[in-house]
């Protein structure tokens, strides 16, 4: 095996950060290289470095034993380095065409339409995808979309493809093809980065890994060198997890009925579609489904951010689709949303603030007009102790505390109120292993109470490990109930992609 | 009648024309220029003094598009090198063009020069009712009906017309794919900027043959309004255009003809309609027909961690 990309001792600080302290690794040609690591372990800042989009504070990269020095992405460009971002570098509005044609590299500036639009057909016909070149890009499904990433690389003839996360948005169906492309590329002589945390993945796919820790690479195991087991101790090392237990609460008592709703968007398409849903009393419900599929605006319209077109919301016996009802009925449900940093803190303001905003108006927290800033204090303390968040000095702005301690905050806050419901949107993402176990205890703990939960996530294994009830999405429809204990990936992965199954619970 | 008053409408909507295809193509590149008033003004002035220094139309025209390629650098460095905020940006580059012409136009006041002469296409200046409105005019106007088509060529045959387009939309994705967002944006607003000029230039050089103080009468402000009635297209801007063009032609029409109805109402309607084109084109975008540039008015900052 020769080396064709060689990196050492790469650092690179953010004001405040050091996302990456001393990472050394290379890949090989016709080799499938993963990156594991946790998130916060600086897998994507190294990618983003490779890529030339960060300047390295040091170290070195060399491609083929050339020592090579990128300014820009044009740079690693030219080297035959490229990259599926996590976060696609699409332009939704412009067409298929329009999107694989910019990657193109010496495209004359008055370029034969025809021509072009031949040789992307070629190789979409190639590896026999489904993509027509006038569509535009945000009418298509979001793992049509990584395909385009995937063909603007392979259109340049890249060397080295780095893939951050690929499998986040398919179905498990839909990994299986894109592995299939990926080992064919490998048997071209392409050399491949990948970056998962998903372990099964890791395992079916990688030649080597590399673990990747607080910012330093630890670790070059070679096939045959790991298992599950010991990557999985690799990567979180001497990390405390937190135990929790599942027991079966649900009753039949249903807290919460959709009937028939539908939302569309401000593009005029529908997210949800003739969707139902019952929740029960002090159950988890999983919502499975590829991101994209209704899952968001399900959230928005149940926590009031978002009216309804069509359909009915029962709570309990009351209707509380679109009335006075429904907005103290919202004052009621606990929210974890999606986009933490934008919508689930004020960043600015210190985790004292932060933790009161939903209740700064209960007598508790003032005097008369004035906020009683000791019992805010207070109150600050012993969520900080009961949920072990770890914060800077007093006052210190939510903004500096990591995802996972930013994501207790919100907890805290959100189940402060004993709420009756939780929406929970993508919860653990972006968490460590730690961190992730702790929001999942919270929620089961929540569920002893009578708590019930919607939960969507992206990881089936999370689902299968925490639900009661797994509720499967596709273009914004409910397809069906599966049983967790019952059901396998292969039957959820099917009915993610549309199809209807046999049973339902 | 009808072909006097379409002949008016297109003299009127011309410069306004020139200003709207500038102000896409900044837009277009996620640049918002509120300087576009500023810089017609700039346009008008270097056209005129171009012009009567030199005795030569096409050296004002050339002088107008330089010198506001210069002011349109001054706000694409503020907002693409630095990264500064693009209405302040634009609203100080107003202010200065107001400023600056006021001061060095003092000169140019009461002297004359003598304007583009009507040129008949012959055959079709024949044609009725339009004939004399697109084929017996200026060679500046037959420059902007070209314009409108380069310019729709550019954004949709072009590679390069492609990397603006892009660099307003997603310029993460155009940076990935190895086109300078800074090169781009730059060029863009320059350039625009420097066609904004040349509808300034129309004013001074063809619509009244003089420098007036101000005499861009807040149309560089209707400009920045059309861009978005237009949806960021060049055709439509020459739609936009000719209606106020129209609305203006119609206008002094009535006032001639000597109507009760005062001469400073008759005056506000291509304002006031700006305000109703505005609201039914916003009600629109929010139907979600929306054609704007999703990048628009955002710096990019690519070591920016989101």
């Amino acid at each position: 095996m020769t080396d064709f990309l060689h990196i050492k001792n790469i650092r690179k600080t953010f004001p405040g950060v050091v996302a990456l302290d001393d990472v050394s690794f290379s890949v090989a040609r016709a080799e499938i290289h993963t990156l594991l690591g946790e998130n916060g372990a600086g897998k994507s800042t190294l990618m983003n470095v490779l890529t030339g989009l960060y300047h390295p504070d040091r170290g070195e990269i060399s491609i083929a034993g050339e020592r090579v020095h990128f300014t820009s992405p044009r740079d690693s460009l030219a080297y035959g380095i490229g990259m599926v971002h996590q976060h696609f570098m699409l332009v939704p509005a412009h067409s298929v065409f329009e999107n694989i044609l910019l990657a193109l590299e010496n495209v004359p500036n008055f370029f034969n339409r025809k021509k072009y639009q031949e040789k992307i057909q070629n190789l979409i016909d190639e590896f026999d995808l489904d993509l027509d070149l006038d569509t535009p890009v945000w009418k298509l499904s979001i793992g049509a979309q990584q395909w385009i990433e995937l063909i603007k690389l392979l259109m340049r003839d890249c060397q080295l493809l780095i893939l951050d996360e690929p499998t986040a948005v398919l179905t498990p169906q839909e990994a299986d093809r894109l592995f299939a492309v990926l080992r064919r590329l490998k048997e071209q002589g392409k050399s491949i980065i990948f970056i998962s945390h998903k372990m099964r993945e890791v395992m079916e796919i990688s030649d080597r890994v590399t673990i990747l820790k607080k910012g330093c690479s630890l670790e070059t195991l070679n096939r045959g060198d790991f298992d599950e087991s010991r990557l999985a101790s690799l990567m979180i090392g001497q990390d405390k997890i937190p135990q929790w237990q599942k027991t079966l609460q649900m009753s039949d008592q249903v807290v919460l009925d959709i009937q028939g709703l539908s939302v569309r968007n401000e593009r005029g398409l529908s997210d949800l579609d003739n969707f139902n849903l019952s929740l029960k009393k002090g159950e988890i419900l999983g919502i499975a489904g590829v991101a994209g599929n209704g899952q968001k605006a399900l959230a928005e319209v149940l926590t009031g951010l978002k009216n309804t077109n069509q359909g009915r919301i029962m709570a309990g016996d009351k209707d509380i689709t679109n009335s006075n009802a429904r907005y103290s009925y919202i004052a009621g449900i606990a929210h974890i949303p999606e986009d933490r940093k934008t919508i689930g803190i004020a960043p600015d303001m210190s985790i004292d603030d932060n933790l009161i905003m939903k209740s700064f108006k209960s007598g508790l927290f003032r005097n008369w007009i004035f906020q009683n800033k000791r019992a805010i204090r207070r109150n600050a303390a012993e969520k900080i102790a009961q949920f072990a968040i770890k914060t800077g000095p007093d006052g210190t702005p939510v903004r500096y505390l990591s995802g996972g301690n930013i994501q207790k905050v919100i907890i805290a806050r959100e189940l402060s109120e004993h709420p009756a419901v939780l929406v929970a949107l993508y919860p653990t993402r972006g968490l460590d292993i730690g961190s992730a176990e702790y929001v999942h205890k919270v929620i089961a703990d929540g569920a002893h109470r009578g708590m019930s939960t919607i939960l969507i996530a992206e990881d089936l294994d999370e689902l299968l490990k925490l639900s009661d009830r797994i509720a499967v999405m596709f273009r914004g429809k409910l397809i069906g109930y599966v049983d967790p204990r019952k059901t396998t990936r292969e039957e959820i992965g099917l009915m993610m992609s549309g199809e209807t199954p046999g049973a339902t619970t | 009648m009808l072909e006097i008053l379409l002949d008016a409408t297109v003299r009127a909507g011309t410069p306004i024309l020139f200003a709207t295809l500038g102000a896409i193509i900044n837009e277009r590149a996620g640049i918002i220029n509120l300087g576009i008033e500023g810089l017609m003004l700039i346009g008008a002035l270097a056209g005129f003094s171009g012009t009567y220094l030199s005795g030569s139309l096409l050296v004002g025209v050339l002088a107008a598009f330089c010198a506001t390629f210069a002011a349109g650098s001054i706000h694409a460095f503020i907002t693409v090198q630095l990264r500064g905020n693009q209405i302040v940006s634009g609203l100080a580059l107003t202010m200065f063009g107001i400023g600056i012409t006021a001061l060095f136009g003092k000169e140019m006041v009461g002297q004359t020069i003598v304007g583009f002469k009507r040129l008949a296409i012959p055959g079709f200046s024949q044609i009725p009712i339009i004939g004399r409105a697109f084929f017996n005019q200026d060679l500046l106007i037959y420059f902007s009906f070209l314009l409108v088509f380069l310019i729709w060529f550019f954004f949709y045959r072009t590679r390069w017309g492609l990397g603006v387009r892009s660099v307003g939309e997603n310029p993460a994705a155009a940076d990935t794919c190895g086109f300078s967002v800074s090169k781009y944006r730059f060029l863009a607003v320059s350039t625009g900027s420097g066609l904004v000029g040349i509808g300034g230039a129309y004013l001074s050089l063809a619509s009244t043959p003089m420098w007036i103080e101000n005499m861009s009468a807040g149309r560089g402000w209707i400009a920045v309004a059309l861009v978005i009635f237009a949806g960021w297209s060049s055709p439509k801007a020459m739609l936009g255009a000719y209606l106020f063009g129209g609305i203006t032609a119609m206008q002094l029409r009535f006032q001639a003809m000597g109507t009760t109805v005062s001469a400073h109402i008759l005056q506000m309607l291509p304002y006031f309609f700006t305000i109703l084109v505005l609201v039914i084109s916003t009600l629109r975008l929010q139907k979600g027909a929306s054609q704007q540039p999703e990048g628009l008015g955002l710096p990019y900052d690519r070591e920016d961690r989101k």
